[in-house]
Order: C-alpha cells, then structure tokens, then sequence
C-alpha cells in the first residue's frame, strides 16, 4: 500500500505526457477498449502489448484523437481531444498508423516535404531524410519501395515535425530483422533526443529493447503494467525449464522442487517456473534418477514477457 | 530551422495532386488523348457529306415503270429502283426503300402498312403512293416524287425558284459535338478525378493519416479544386484546339467567357466528385456511384444528340441537370458567341450544384 501511494505521488509531481482513466470504446457487441487507466510520464517509451484483436490500435487511435471514446477521460500532453484546438495541437504530437500506404506515385523527398508542409515547425526534410537512412532513396517513387523502407519513410513523415510525443502502431511488424533492427535506432534517436514513445507492438523483444514500461492488454482491458524485467519476475520468475518424461511425474511432487513456482504441463511437455536453475536443476536431475526415469528435450531458458501473457491469459502472445 | 516560408501545405497539396495525376498514365489518357481522340472519331463519321438520296421504289407490275423512273430520277433528291411488289413490299418493311409507287392501291393481298392515296376520295387513282408516314424520311420522299411526277407531266411552275444551300461551319453535327465533348470531358474527368483519388486514398488509409497532422481539411479538398483547374486548361484547351485544326469548328464567343464557363463546370463536377467520394469506403461502391450519376447525363445532356428530342414534359428535368446547364452554356458561348449573361440560369443551375455538393461533401466527409 505504501509502495503504491509512493507511485502515484511519483508521477504526479512529474508531467505527466498522457493520462487516461476508464476509456471505453465499444463496436455493437465489441468492447473493443473496455475501461483502460494509462499514465505516461514525459521522456518515457511505453509500449502496448497484446495479440492482434486486443484493442491496442483502437486505444492508440482514442489517444490520438482519431476515434472519440464512448466515456472515459483522455488528457495528452494536458489536452483534451475536441476542447477547441485539435489541429492546433497536432502540431505537438505525431502518429505512425498500422498498415498506412503512402501515396505510391510521389518520391520519397516529396512525400516527406509535402508532410513537413503541414506543421509551422520542425526539421529540415534534408535532415530527416539524412537520419531516416532515405538519402538514397530519395527520388525513388514510394510504390518501388521494400517494406523496411516504406517504414522508415513512414517514421520520417512523422519525425519531421519534431513532435513531443509519438505514437506507433506496430511500426516493425512484417518486418525483417535487418530492417526492424534499422527502425528502433531511428525510434531511439528520437528518444535520445528527450522524446515521448507509446507504441504498440507483439514483438517481445522490441518491447524488451525500447520500452521502460509495458502494459499487456487482451479483449480490451489491461491485465498487467510494469517494467518489462519486473512484470516477467513477478509473474513468471526468472527462468524456464521445460522437459519430457516418458513415464510422467505426479505435479505435486515437481511442484515441491525447491526454487519452484510453478508447473504446468502442456502437450505432454512440463514446464516449471523457477527463481534460480542452480537451485532446481540438480533437485530435478535426482528426483528423476530416485524414480528411475528417462528424461528428454530438457530445455531451459529465460523467461520473457511471453510467458507473462500465457499466464495472464492462457494464449499466446503472437497469433503467428 | 524554420522553413514555413518554402512550404505552404495548399501549394505542396497542390502539387503533389498534379504529380500523382501526371504520373499516372491511365488517368492521363483518360483525362487528355481519350477526349481528343472521341472527338476525331466522330467528326469523321459525321464529317460534311453530300446530301443523300432517299431510295424509293416503283412497282413493276406498272407497264410505263421504265420511263415513270426516268422522270423521278430526275429530282436530285432521290434514287429509283423497280421492283417487284414482293420485293418493294419487304423493302419498305425494312425501311431499305421509303416509299413504293404503284398504280394499284395495294402491293399484297394483307398489307399492314397503311397505303396513302393521292386522292383519298378515289379509288381509281393514276398514281398509289405506299409509305408509312411516320417516318420523316417516307414524307420527304412523298412530296419529291410527287414533285419530280408532276412536272415530269408536264406541270406548269407558277413562279419561280432557285435553291441556295448554306454550308457554313456552325451549323454542322461537328459544331454542335464539340462543346458537348468539353461538357462530357469536363465532367468525366473532374468527378473520377476527384472521386476516385479521394476513394483510393480513404482505403489506403492516406486520409486517417493526413487527418492525425495539423493539416487544414479544406486545404485538402482546396487543392483538388486547384490541381483540376489546372488540367481544365488542358482538357478544354485540347479538345477546342482540335475541333479548330480538323474540323475548322470556330469558338464565337469571347475567351473569357469560355473560361469562365469552363471554371464554373470544372468545380461543379469536381464538388459531386468529392460528395460521391466523401462516404464510400471501396472503390467498387465509388465506381457504381459515379455511373448511377454520370450515365443518365451523357444520355439526356445533349452531349452527342440535342434533348429537345425527348418529350417536352421532360424538359425542365432535363435542363436542371449540371451537364445540361454546362452543355448549354458552352454552346451559346462556342456556338452563338452570346455574352455571359444570356446564360445566366444556367450558371446558376450549375454552380448550385457545385456549391451544394461541396457544402454537404464537407459536412458529411469521412476522414477514415
């Protein structure tokens, strides 16, 4: 309880660059965001997880002020959306919509110069292009573009308003390694030049790598919010281990292991929560040799925020 | 680095519109050689021609129907063939032959098509004329043979009389098509133009995204006003220039007028565009849109053929459509070289169209 009043005081005596509180948007039948608390504080990335279906694009888009929430109270950067001066304020703020195509028959520099058009101030075009990694592509026609670079292009029409705060919808999604890998070093450039990230993604190493914090949220509400280390310790644990045995294990017995906290087993597969391997890893090994059994397809790994959204909801994170 | 002062979001919405269109080389033909190459193709089908005789028929059961043709051919206006009364009976039916001379008052035994007499009091006639006086073509060739017969009898002339034919550019099928071609052109293109970018950017999601910065919306919708007056140049320019060089069509009007006309038209059709484009969300419903609206006018618009051709009490509809207004303000303009005010109603049917449409297209606009 004091921990949690600490928190909270926390926050508020920062800025906070988004807050929201009870945000409900329903379509008929589905509750598409059904009640969502969000606090963003200024100069973090803050990342929505959560499958395809979880209501993430339509929070982010409420966020944005492109849909209007059915209730709750949304403040951006102390902003009301429809209190007077939305286009003003769009000046503050960019988005990167999920699955936008620019328009295919325009160059690379005129699509990123017709955007910059639209705000009072920001970058030159001439050096969004330069840090987008464009500059070659310059006079290439956008239809002509690989995916990677159409992202990119699509991060550079957002960056060169210089924006505050910005919002991604799944900015890397389909994406290569190679070319997800040149995304987050343009999304860090932006933060380490004192921006606000909330973005959304099902990579879990993206998150991983951009986010301070990270909310998990399936059929629209949100299940768990924390530090990306933090949630997978308090929910999961450290490590993974996971085995077959051919004759099988009574679950009470692998339950009092030391270092357990929890087992499950799923196809015929076990898989035990632990703290520490050195701890279970040995008292696993002699329980199997004391019931003379044979183990196989031992596995041990560390435990990600995809194990925490399987716990959370029993599915899996990517529907891949 | 402020650079505001290079960057005005109206001229680059502007420019990148005309770019995208450029560089399209479907839109490109439709908008530009299309038109151009419609209007040579039909100013050669209907291009100056001599005067075609009307093709009529003489019974050949008549005893003197070689020296009765002689006579007929005589008259410049018609071309004579004798035929049997099967033959000229199936002819006229088919229209092949306007009208069938004979001396008997019937050509079969059950004759559908009315016979006309020369005097319907007597039976016993010189002369039957057959022809089914509907048709214009069967009234023509009724009082030239009549004429040619007469005189050919030895009919005295009470006065008399000289043809003098005017063939004078203004008054030929092709003087009548081209300001209904840039009527059609100016329509079509705006209204796809517009409609169809707008469509095809909703579904890509362009317009979300472009609704997520400070642009101004009327900034967007502006600069498809302006990107289609500046194709107008083009697509009337074109259009009038080749109805000049082949076809010596003059435009009688002053310039300003037919850009003034020109302007009001393009925005017009370029506002039902952006109201036909301002909901639909595939390109599919856009297209079925377009039709539903564009068809009934280039049928009832007088663009290829004048609606004075339609029954009267379908008139004051049929002048309450934009293309009409438009149609008819460009004639009176290419045509009669009237001043702008003679077609004040007109303007005014057509920029009510215009302005509704873009004040309800505004209201009703979806940006996603």
């Amino acid at each position: 309880m004091d921990d949690e009043a600490k928190k909270l005081s926390e926050a508020r005596s920062e800025e906070l660059a988004l807050r929201c509180r009870s945000v409900k948007k329903y379509y008929g039948s589905v509750k598409a965001v059904d009640g969502v608390d969000l606090e963003v504080r200024i100069g973090e990335c803050f990342g929505l997880l959560g499958p395809n279906g979880a209501g993430k694009t339509t929070l982010v888009e409420v966020l944005e002020g492109l849909t209007r929430a059915d209730s709750g109270e949304v403040l951006v950067l102390g902003y009301q959306w429809g209190s007077g001066d939305d286009c003003g304020f769009r000046e503050r703020i960019s988005v990167q919509l999920q699955e936008t195509q620019l328009a295919d028959k325009l160059t690379v520099e005129e699509t990123v110069r017709l955007f910059r058009s639209f705000y009072k101030k920001g970058r030159s075009v001439e050096e969004v292009i330069q840090k987008s990694g464009l500059a070659e592509k310059r006079k290439e026609r956008v239809q002509k573009l690989s995916g990677g670079t159409k992202q990119r292009l699509a991060l550079a029409c957002a960056l060169v308003s210089e924006p505050e705060l910005l919002f991604l919808d799944e900015p890397t999604t389909g994406l290569d390694p190679q070319a997800r890998y040149q995304v987050w070093e343009i999304v860090e450039e932006f933060r380490s030049r004192g921006g606000t990230i909330i973005l959304t993604t099902h990579y879990m190493e993206e998150a991983a790598r951009l986010c301070e914090r990270v909310a998990i949220m399936d059929h629209g509400k949100i299940l768990a919010m924390g530090g990306p280390k933090e949630l997978v310790e308090s929910y999961v644990g450290k490590e993974i281990i996971e085995f077959n045995a051919e004759q099988g294990f009574e679950m009470c017995v692998l339950e009092r292991l030391p270092g357990v906290l929890g087992v499950e087993r799923k196809n015929g597969v076990y898989v035990l929560r632990v703290l520490e391997l050195n701890q279970t890893l040995p008292a696993l090994v002699s329980e199997v040799e004391k019931t003379g059994q044979r183990l196989s397809r031992l596995i041990s790994r560390q435990a990600t925020l995809e194990d925490v959204f399987m716990i959370l909801t029993g599915g899996k994170l990517r529907d891949e | 680095m402020s650079e505001r002062g290079i960057y005005h979001p109206l001229i680059e919405l502007t420019i990148a519109r005309i770019k995208e269109t450029v560089r399209e080389p479907e839109a490109m033909f439709w908008i530009f050689v299309f038109p151009v190459l419609f209007a040579l193709g039909l100013g050669i089908a209907f291009r100056d021609r001599v005067p075609e005789r009307i093709p009529v028929a003489i019974d050949s059961r008549m005893p003197d129907s070689e020296k009765v043709s002689e006579i007929i051919s005589q008259s410049y206006r018609l071309k004579v063939k004798i035929l049997s009364p099967a033959d000229a009976f199936q002819d006229l039916r088919t229209g092949k032959v306007a009208l069938v001379l004979s001396r008997e008052p019937e050509l079969m035994q059950s004759q559908s098509l009315e016979a006309h007499r020369v005097n319907p009091r007597s039976a016993d006639a010189d002369f039957f004329f057959i022809y089914d006086p509907t048709r214009s073509e069967s009234q023509i060739a009724r009082l030239a043979v009549n004429d040619a017969l007469q005189s050919g009898m030895g009919r005295k002339e009470m006065v008399s009389v000289m043809d003098k034919e005017v063939r004078e550019p203004g008054a030929r099928y092709i003087d009548f098509l081209i300001p209904g071609l840039v009527g059609m052109n100016l329509m079509g293109s705006g209204m796809w133009g517009v409609g169809f970018a707008i469509v095809f950017a909703r579904t890509r999601k362009l317009l979300k995204r472009y609704a997520a910065t400070p642009m101004r919306r009327s900034h967007f919708l502006l600069a498809f006003m302006l990107s289609r007056l500046l194709f107008l140049v083009w697509e009337v320019g074109m259009v009038i220039a080749c109805g000049w060089l082949f076809f010596n069509v003059r435009v009688y009007g002053s310039l300003l007028s037919l850009t003034l006309v020109s302007i009001i038209g393009a925005l017009t059709f370029a506002g039902m565009g952006l109201l036909v484009a301002s909901r639909a969300t595939t390109i599919e419903s856009a297209t079925g849109w377009m039709n539903f609206i564009m068809l009934p006018m280039y049928l009832l618009s007088g663009c290829f053929f004048s609606y004075s051709r339609f029954p009267e009490f379908m008139h004051p509809f049929i002048r309450a459509l934009p293309l009409t207004a438009l149609n008819d303000a460009m004639r009176a303009v290419i045509n009669q070289g009237a001043p702008l005010f003679h077609s004040w109603l007109e303007l005014i049917v057509l920029s009510a169209w215009g302005a509704i449409s873009f004040i309800l297209a505004l209201r009703i606009f979806r940006w996603q």
